[in-house]
């Protein structure tokens, strides 16, 4: 069951992951899971906050320009000569 | 030429050639309005593929015909549209071939921002009618975009604005798609980024951006016009990717900016729209797993403190047993204790007892009871008891003798006994020839049973059965 949670979570948005990761904690702080769910919860709030931190560390700047054909069609791209 | 003579005298006046006429108004023409500014609204206005663009310029009145050569008008901030209130500079000319005249127009203005704002507005409304800038039609933004397609000048301040405060704020992968921000090529080629940035493959050799901005700086209404044509307007409301636009100032607005899914107010600002502050949700992320970590801590602890607590309130095993053991120990020890008590108490009780127990007093008691039962008047009292009795016996024997069957005899019955002694009760017990005993009151006879002697095998049996002796026969008389 936890594979399949954490391939679930490796495919959810950057949002996705820490809107359900403040959910989480939401929960666990209003004190209102019992303590079983808690641990679950979590434990899947921990998979989330490194997915999360995953997406963020993963974040590189890129700059490019589109080249284009005669015709006007993209052909590819090329590094912005600012 | 005019002292040709003639040969028609009633006219001296000189004869043109066609030709001649005609380049001698194209030259008076030009002489005299070589620079005019004429003020007119746009009427028919066309664009064939050379690139000119062929319009009349008209008034309540008058029309004059005006053409504008390509690589002038390429140039131009501004295009005329129909219908609009222009001032037109430039030089008047004729074309001799069609006996016209027109303006070669070197610029066009619109006459007065309120002639373009009616335009605008117009233009607008239109567009607005057929949905393109309802709300529903709005898409959010990602929240996190991973490639940002931009729109605009790849030089220039605005470029740099952006790239500037992306890089501040969340490296991010970005995509120019060069194009002429002013000038009649502004247009079809923002219209054409927008819908190429939309048509690339998601999974393509050229990332697919799932944001993109166009931006322009700062200008004129002239210099922003091209935002304002519906080709632009249309591919930005198309657009399945969501746009932000940032066209001029924030006080200039563009249709561009109606049909943009979000309007930022600079180039900066559309970047900071587009991306969060990495460092921010960084410290967000942090924040919210020491949240979630202390909270989960705290779950636990509570659970674990409420667990002692429940177990504080159980009494110990031993405890549970103490007061019993305690309970046993007491008894034990008053057990020893109060068997040695009792024992000591009996031992007491004995000791006072032993001295009264002495053969002297038992014997005192028996002959104090055998002087009381000497006392006793007992041959008296028997005597008269014999007494008593014996006249009750004397009493019952007469009453015996008068019920006796001796009585009943001597009334002149007899008893009938066979040889053996037995009773007889029954005529058919006796055959002919048994010998029987008859019994008077004053004595016995015997007598033999006359008759022959008939199934005599059977009588033994009989006399048996009443071996009872005469005196037992008494009761049965009765």
């Amino acid at each position: 069951m936890s594979e399949k949670t954490e391939t679930e979570i490796s495919s959810l948005s950057f949002e996705a992951a820490l809107s359900e990761l403040e959910k989480i904690v939401a929960k666990l702080e209003s004190g209102e899971a019992p303590l079983q769910e808690s641990i679950a919860i979590y434990e899947r709030g921990e998979a989330l906050k490194a997915h999360c931190e995953s997406q963020l560390k993963a974040a590189e700047t890129r700059i490019e320009k589109i080249t284009l054909s005669k015709a006007g069609e993209p052909t590819g791209t090329a590094p912005l000569d600012e | 030429m005019m002292n040709e003579p003639t040969e028609t005298p009633q006219s001296n006046a000189h004869e043109f050639t066609v030709s001649e006429l005609s380049q001698s108004v194209k030259r008076a023409v030009e002489d005299e309005f070589g620079h005019v500014r004429v003020r007119g609204e746009v009427g028919r206005l066309s664009r064939p593929a050379s690139g000119h663009i062929y319009f009349d310029l008209k008034d309540d009145k008058a029309v004059i015909s005006t053409v504008a050569w390509k690589g002038v008008a390429s140039r131009w901030r501004f295009q005329p549209e129909q219908g609009l209130e222009v001032i037109v500079t430039g030089r008047m000319t004729t074309f001799p071939g069609q006996s016209k005249y027109q303006i070669i127009v070197e610029n066009v203005e619109p006459a007065g921002a309120g002639a373009l704002m009616a335009l605008l507005e117009e233009r607008r409304k239109k567009l607005a009618a057929e949905g393109l800038f309802d709300a529903e039609h709005k898409q959010d933004l990602p929240y996190l975009p991973r490639v940002i397609g931009v729109v605009t000048s790849p030089s220039g301040a605005v470029i740099r604005d952006i790239l500037h405060r992306l890089a501040d704020r969340f490296p991010t992968h970005v995509i120019v798609w060069p194009v002429r921000v002013q000038g009649e090529a502004c247009a079809p080629e923002v219209a054409a980024a927008v819908e190429g940035f939309n048509m690339l493959p998601p999974e393509g050799n050229i990332p697919r951006p799932d944001l993109i901005i166009v931006a322009r700086g700062g200008g004129s209404v002239e210099d922003l016009w091209g935002f304002n044509e519906e080709a632009v307007v249309r591919a930005i409301s198309e657009s399945s990717i969501p746009i932000i636009s940032a066209i001029g100032h924030e006080t200039d607005t563009s249709l561009a900016d109606f049909a943009a899914d979000k309007r930022a107010p600079t180039p900066t600002g559309a970047a900071e729209m587009a991306v969060p502050v990495r460092s921010e949700l960084i410290a967000y992320v942090d924040d919210l797993g020491t949240r979630q970590r202390t909270s989960a801590r705290r779950i636990v602890a509570r659970a674990r403190d409420g667990l002692r607590a429940s177990a504080a309130g159980l009494p110990r095993p031993a405890e549970i047993l103490a007061e019993a053991r305690q309970r046993l120990d007491i008894a034990q020890t008053r057990l020893a204790a109060a068997l040695g008590r009792a024992r000591q108490k009996k031992a007491l009780q004995l000791a006072q007892l032993a001295p009264r127990l002495n053969r002297r007093v038992l014997l005192q008691t028996i002959s104090s009871h055998r002087a009381r039962i000497e006392a006793l008047p007992l041959q008296a009292a028997i005597l008269r008891t014999l007494g008593a009795k014996r006249q009750q016996l004397e009493q019952s024997w007469q009453l015996a003798n008068s019920l006796g069957y001796r009585n009943v005899l001597a009334r002149g019955f007899a008893l009938v006994s066979d040889a053996q002694g037995k009773l007889v009760r029954s005529a058919s017990v006796l055959g002919a020839g048994d010998r029987v005993s008859l019994k008077f009151a004053d004595g016995d006879k015997e007598a033999t049973i006359s008759g022959s002697a008939a199934a005599p095998p059977l009588k033994p049996k009989k006399p048996k059965k009443s071996s009872a002796p005469p005196d037992n026969g008494q009761a049965d008389l009765f």
